[in-house]
């Protein structure tokens, strides 16, 4: 998938990944997307909420060799 | 005072201790309605912590000003960066979850249940954040633990303590809620491991049966753990009954709720076999013993020191469980049964030895709250 942005979140512990991510997207316009990268395995259920709340659009999630990427589009 | 970290164990005192306790759990939603911190004086906020990022001015109207605050997350940074956020707000005593719901979920309180007639004496192991109860038996210099949780530094450490051995450790029935310790205390003290053999068929690896019968002494031959066959939350499930005192009922029969028969999914099977071990078997003991089961449901059931605890005879007066008919029986075992708990396949598969995952995947295994019981 294609992004607009990538954020690598990798080695991070909580909240890091999600106050990075955020910061990321506020960089970001309406519409764009950004990937991130993270191995904290609480950040899964974090960022499908915080996007949530936020507005914005968890598009797709994947796990591979422990890590996980997220694909997050930008409300 | 500002901010100061605070131990699992300490926030056990707390809560035990009955004190108003004001948490602010910033864990998202979904992980707060799970499972939290509960006690019959506490009270809670959730906010997650992603909301709180730049400070805490909007929820300062809902946050006492007169009590201890403890910011929960799951780990503990989250919580630090939102304590933080307090003290700069103004708040004064700020206390943070040292490990998070993580050291909250292993933290084990051991309490002194009684003596055993001929010297030694029993302990229960209350897992407060997850209600897993293990024991602790202890006669001249000898021990056997019960359904041992994953944790097992607690076991060890109080034996080291006591300077005393433990050489037997056994597990009621294949748990599907929690991964047993039972395997790792075999390994780390030499003890012999106990299972038993209906729920041990697929297992990987080697273990003495609990048989119905088949004593097992601790110390002072007098003091015997007999079990006893009672089949229905799994088709092994086997009871003990310490120094004619004590009933271990493992998730057979609880306090307040009794076991469910499906998470090996065979509800309708196994469903029959509880309802004769709670209904016939287990009717025809004393109704003196203490009943001790390997869970507890609630805060409510937690006596003064936190202990969990209740005379059979008792049990058969006040628990819904044990008063139904048939009908209603069959309906509550089978029906509209509490989610299961999280990952219990795995966790089954883990007590089976069929998978080792590592120890950062069996903590994540074990999150949440256990749900092995019916509540009727």
């Amino acid at each position: 998938m294609n992004a607009d942005k990538v954020l690598d979140a990798k080695g991070l512990a909580c909240p890091m990944p999600i106050v990075k991510t955020k910061k990321a997207i506020n960089e970001l316009n309406s519409g764009e997307v950004l990937e991130v990268h993270a191995t904290d395995k609480g950040a899964k259920s974090d960022l499908a909420a915080w996007s949530k709340s936020g507005g914005h659009e968890l598009l797709q999630d994947t796990e591979e060799d422990g890590v996980l990427k997220f694909w997050i589009k930008k409300g | 005072m500002g901010m100061k970290l605070i131990s699992a164990k300490e926030v056990t005192e707390k809560v035990l201790s009955n004190k108003a306790l004001f948490i602010l759990d910033v864990r998202n939603e979904d992980a707060f309605s799970d499972w939290k911190i509960e006690g019959e004086q506490v009270e809670h906020l959730n906010v997650p912590y992603f909301d709180l990022i730049d400070g805490v001015d909007e929820i300062v109207d809902q946050l006492p000003k007169d009590r201890d605050i403890l910011v929960v997350c799951a780990k503990q940074g989250s919580s630090e960066m939102v304590g933080e956020h307090l003290v700069d707000a103004g708040f004064e005593d700020v206390f943070v979850l040292e490990g998070g719901m993580k050291s909250w979920s292993e933290y084990l309180n051991p309490v002194k249940i009684g003596d055993l007639k001929d010297g030694g004496s029993i302990y229960q192991f209350v897992r407060i954040g997850k209600g897993c109860l293990s024991y602790f038996i202890e006669s001249n210099g000898e021990v056997i633990v019960v359904d041992s949780t994953r944790t097992v530094d607690a076991y060890t450490d109080f034996a080291k303590e006591r300077n005393v051995t433990i050489k037997h450790v056994l597990d009621t029935h294949l748990h599907a809620d929690h991964i047993s310790g039972g395997r790792l205390l075999q390994d780390r003290t030499g003890a012999t491991y106990y299972l038993p053999p209906k729920d041990a068929e697929e297992v990987q690896f080697d273990y003495e049966p609990l048989i119905e019968g088949k004593d097992i002494s601790v110390g002072n031959t007098k003091v015997k753990a007999e079990p006893l066959y009672t089949p229905g939350h799994t088709i092994g499930s086997t009871s003990l009954i310490v120094d004619d005192q004590y009933l271990l009922t493992g998730d057979i029969l609880f306090v307040e709720s009794i076991g469910r028969p499906d998470l090996a999914g065979k509800a309708g099977v196994w469903a029959d076999d509880l309802r004769n071990t709670l209904y016939d078997k287990y009717k025809e003991l004393s109704h003196d013993l203490i009943v001790l089961p390997a869970h507890f449901g609630s805060v409510s059931e937690l006596g003064d020191q936190g202990q969990v605890q209740a005379k059979l005879g008792d049990l058969y007066e006040e628990n819904a469980g044990l008063n139904m008919d048939e009908k209603e029986f069959r309906r509550a075992v089978s029906e509209n049964l509490p989610p299961q708990p999280n990952a219990y396949q795995e966790i089954r598969q883990t007590n089976m030895g069929k998978i080792n995952p590592n120890d950062e995947d069996q903590r994540e295994m074990e999150i949440g709250p256990n749900r092995c019981a019916i509540h009727g």
